[in-house]
């Protein structure tokens, strides 16, 4: 029996209240995320305009309790009301360059939820390999994953992250890239990928996705349906990045098409034909979509709603990629100064923390218009014996 | 342990799975290790000296693994580990092998750093497995430093008690002989660091009156700096303290450290400044470094020990004794240094090129597989002074949440560079067998 009780009457119950729960659905870009949460003597309560918010408060409120000397839990009187500053708080994860066992995504989710991220970017497939097991085309994934018994995701693994993320207020939204990093697609897909030539001979070799036949577009069509159902969430990432042009010039139907079409040789223009008829697809699927900054910048029409994902640093300094896709009245997000897979030594979160997503030139509705970033871990030296650890 | 290595845990195989009217194909069905040796080593401890060599005879039905002492066995049955695979069919197979190997350098070291961040024993001893898997025979411990002293010392319990980060972040000795016997079981030496005069301060929280404190103008300020050189207490403890350590750790080596000692502290202090000038140091205080040291290594000779000593004290000219071992850390133009040390007749081990602490991004472990420790200028006499290398793993921003991903496979590429041959440098080749050898690993 203590003399002394420095704590209060001890509080036993968290009450939670929401306004509109919508426990049952799917976090959105524009789900309402605030919270409120009240401490005081006798009395601890989360309140929110919806679950998605509780999520929040909860988090909070778990970072809320301490522990003394003697093992006793307590909390400091509080009052906080918090909402992000932005609604897209996205994690990239790369399940092509190394697969990354089922655990390994529903641990990062986990820690994503830590830290309030709400958007899981699932890069799931890419020129390495093809983990993702389609109903549609059963081959893409039997010829193009490391190992088609024990390297794909089938439907109920995809359908448990899913799950397990919107338990957490996590949006997934895959990236099925195209129509460059799609070398793996080419073995389950025969006919999809350009065949290139050496001088009036195939190669052997294949580049990007062919843009010219039907059948590319019937194919992209049947597999973007799957997708569209698998996936609930509105957006899907398209893509669109580091279209390398080399093999497009060197097949002579292409280049026969291109002057059908009147192209001349600039194949940023091919690239926008395909692009162009993507994204129409997708849109008749009833889906919005993210892509990468190259389909901006390769100046393809792309609808007013698009989401432009900027991530190269360099080739022009990203404040101004932000600026120019912003002016241009595009939706933004920022990922160039957040490529975590690129480590280096020392406290390099400093430089990570130091970012202004806004810090460019321009009007406040410009300013609006970025919607977020995304943290990215890009897989080439990462797989799960070392994911967590480089991550956070 | 190796049984378990290669076939996986025992309970899991099925015996006898020969389908009837098989092809009746060549089966191993004993590993015989012979030790040709009288005095195998099997209840010692190994030493510089030990001899590591094997032979190594695969054909069936029998394959012999031959050595001189139990450590080149130890070193064979990893390499004979390593030739077992498994085909689609869940068989294990072999190739019929001749292998006549011994390593290049006798020492060849993984550095671990306990005192920025403590390292639960689990982790050490999971790093010792890996180094068995990569030939690595010595444990560098780096177990004390400014920030924490996590090593319980019988003599000076208040040591640990008020250096440590926390009562549980302690080597008990206990915990420190299972790291000794793990390690002697795998034919690794445990060479235990106790870095003085400098990177001391959590000495300090322990032993009053050991650091030197430091001045502003007249006044104390509070802080102290390295050990101080000038009190007969400060060699007192010394001496009572290390002959704690010669007992505790077997090995015939211990690395008293010496590096990055700051002089500020030193020269801020009266008695200290009275001192220099009694003993005719002027204003140079590599020389009160230099009485330091010289008067620890004498402390710990008498003990029987031989030491090793990061490279300042043999660029400030310490009288070291002949049988000294100089570790080249600095980065900047270490072929010079080598030659330097070599050149003035001491043992060289090679670190610099192979700080793993600093991570970067991409397939770094080129540029380790790469270095040649034996690109500089000197003559034969002066290479074979050059014993060995270590990869060093600082603990700045590591703990054991992130020191296997950290420190292993790229340590592999050191471990290679120590134990093979010159010539052996292609790294495509090395790339294919560093890929299966971290699966294996795993």
């Amino acid at each position: 029996a203590e003399n002394e009780q420095p704590w209060g009457t001890p509080c036993t119950q968290l009450l939670v209240f929401v306004a509109t729960p919508g426990c049952n659905g799917f976090p959105s870009l524009d789900s309402k995320e605030s919270y409120k949460l009240s401490v005081s003597e006798g009395s601890l309560l989360l309140s929110a305009d919806a679950v998605w918010g509780a999520l929040r408060g909860l988090e909070t409120f778990s970072q809320l309790v301490g522990r003394d000397e003697n093992g006793t839990y307590y909390i400091n009187k509080t009052e906080i009301v918090d909402f992000p500053r932005f609604p897209h708080r996205g994690l990239l994860l790369d399940t092509s360059r190394h697969y990354l066992p089922l655990r390994a995504i529903l641990e990062t989710l986990d820690v994503m939820a830590y830290n309030k991220f709400n958007v899981f970017h699932w890069h799931i497939v890419d020129d390495p390999s093809f983990p993702y097991e389609s109903w549609t085309f059963p081959e893409l994934s039997k010829q193009g994953a490391f190992n088609a018994m024990t390297h794909v995701y089938t439907a109920s693994d995809v359908q448990m992250v899913i799950e397990y993320a919107r338990l957490r207020g996590i949006r997934v939204i895959a990236e099925f890239d195209t129509p460059g990093h799609t070398l793996s697609w080419g073995p389950g897909a025969p006919g999809l990928l350009t065949p290139c030539y050496l001088g009036k001979d195939p190669s052997g070799t294949y580049g990007p996705i062919n843009p010219i036949l039907n059948s590319t577009y019937q194919f992209v069509t049947s597999l973007f349906q799957e997708v569209s159902t698998v996936f609930p969430d509105f957006f899907l990432h398209l893509g669109g990045d580091e279209v390398d042009f080399t093999c497009w010039k060197s097949n002579p139907k292409i280049r026969a098409f291109m002057k059908e079409m009147g192209f001349g040789e600039d194949y940023k223009k091919l690239e926008s034909f395909y692009i162009q008829r993507l994204l129409d697809i997708i849109s008749s699927l009833g889906k919005g979509y993210i892509v990468w900054q190259e389909v901006f910048d390769n100046e393809v029409k792309v609808r007013p709603d698009t989401i432009i994902h900027v991530w190269k640093e360099n080739s022009t300094p990203y404040m101004e990629e932000m600026a120019n896709v912003t002016k241009a009245g595009y939706r933004a997000l920022l990922s160039a100064p957040w490529y975590l897979n690129h480590i280096s030594y020392g406290q390099d979160w400093m430089v990570a923390y130091k970012v202004e997503p806004l810090g460019f030139e321009g009007v406040p509705e410009q300013k609006d218009r970025v919607i977020g970033g995304e943290a990215c871990m890009w897989g080439e030296y990462v797989d799960v014996t070392n994911l967590a650890p480089r991550l956070w | 342990r190796y049984y378990e290595y290669m076939f996986g845990q025992p309970r899991r195989r099925k015996r006898g799975r020969r389908t009837p009217g098989a092809r009746a194909e060549p089966e191993l069905s004993q590993l015989q290790v012979v030790i040709q040796s009288r005095d195998p080593g099997c209840h010692s401890y190994p030493h510089l000296a030990s001899s590591e060599a094997y032979h190594l005879t695969v054909t069936e039905p029998v394959a012999i693994l031959k050595a001189d002492e139990v450590w080149g066995a130890l070193r064979g049955l990893e390499t004979f580990s390593q030739l077992v695979h498994e085909d689609d069919y869940g068989s294990f197979l072999v190739n019929e092998s001749e292998i006549d190997d011994f390593p290049r350098f006798a020492h060849r070291g993984i550095l671990l750093d306990t005192s920025r961040h403590y390292l639960p024993l689990k982790s050490i001893l999971t790093n010792l497995d890996a180094m068995a898997f990569n030939k690595f025979n010595v444990l560098h411990w780096h177990i004390v430093d400014d920030q924490s002293f996590p090593y319980q010392s019988i003599s000076f319990p208040d040591l640990s008690d008020k250096g440590a980060y926390s009562y549980n972040h302690i080597y008990t000795p206990a915990d420190v002989r299972l790291v000794i016997e793990y390690a002697r079981l795998r034919g690794i030496r445990v060479i235990p660091e106790f870095d003085t005069p400098g990177h001391t301060q959590s000495w300090g929280r322990g032993q009053k009156d050991l650091l030197t404190p430091c001045y502003s103008g007249e006044q104390p300020t509070g802080s102290f700096g390295p050990v101080n050189p000038i009190l007969n207490t400060t060699y007192d403890f010394m001496t009572k303290f290390f002959k704690e350590i010669s007992s505790v750790f077997p090995d015939a080596y211990i690395h008293l450290g010496g590096d990055e000692v700051n002089f500020d502290c030193w020269k801020s202090n009266p008695e200290v400044k009275k001192f220099m000038k009694k003993q005719g140091f002027g204003i140079d205080y590599a020389k009160l470094e230099s009485y330091y040291i010289q008067k620890i290594l004498d402390i710990v000779s008498s003990y029987n020990k031989g030491y090793i000593v990061w490279q300042e004290v043999f660029d400030n000219k310490a009288q070291l004794k002949p049988d000294t071992v100089v570790q080249v850390w600095i980065g900047n133009n270490y072929a010079h240094e080598l030659s330097s040390v070599t050149g003035a007749g001491f043992t060289a081990i090679l670190a610099a090129p192979w700080y793993l602490d600093y991570i970067s991004y991409g397939q770094d472990w080129k540029k380790y597989y790469s270095v040649e420790p034996l690109n500089f200028p000197g003559s034969e006499k002066q290479k074979k002074l050059l014993i060995g290398g270590e990869a060093c793993l600082w603990g700045e921003f590591v703990d054991a949440t992130n020191l296997t991903p950290r420190l292993w496979p790229r340590a592999s590429a050191v471990g290679e560079r120590l134990w093979s041959s010159r010539n052996v440098t292609n790294l495509q080749d090395a790339y294919e067998r560093l890929t299966n050898h971290r699966c294996r690993m795993l």
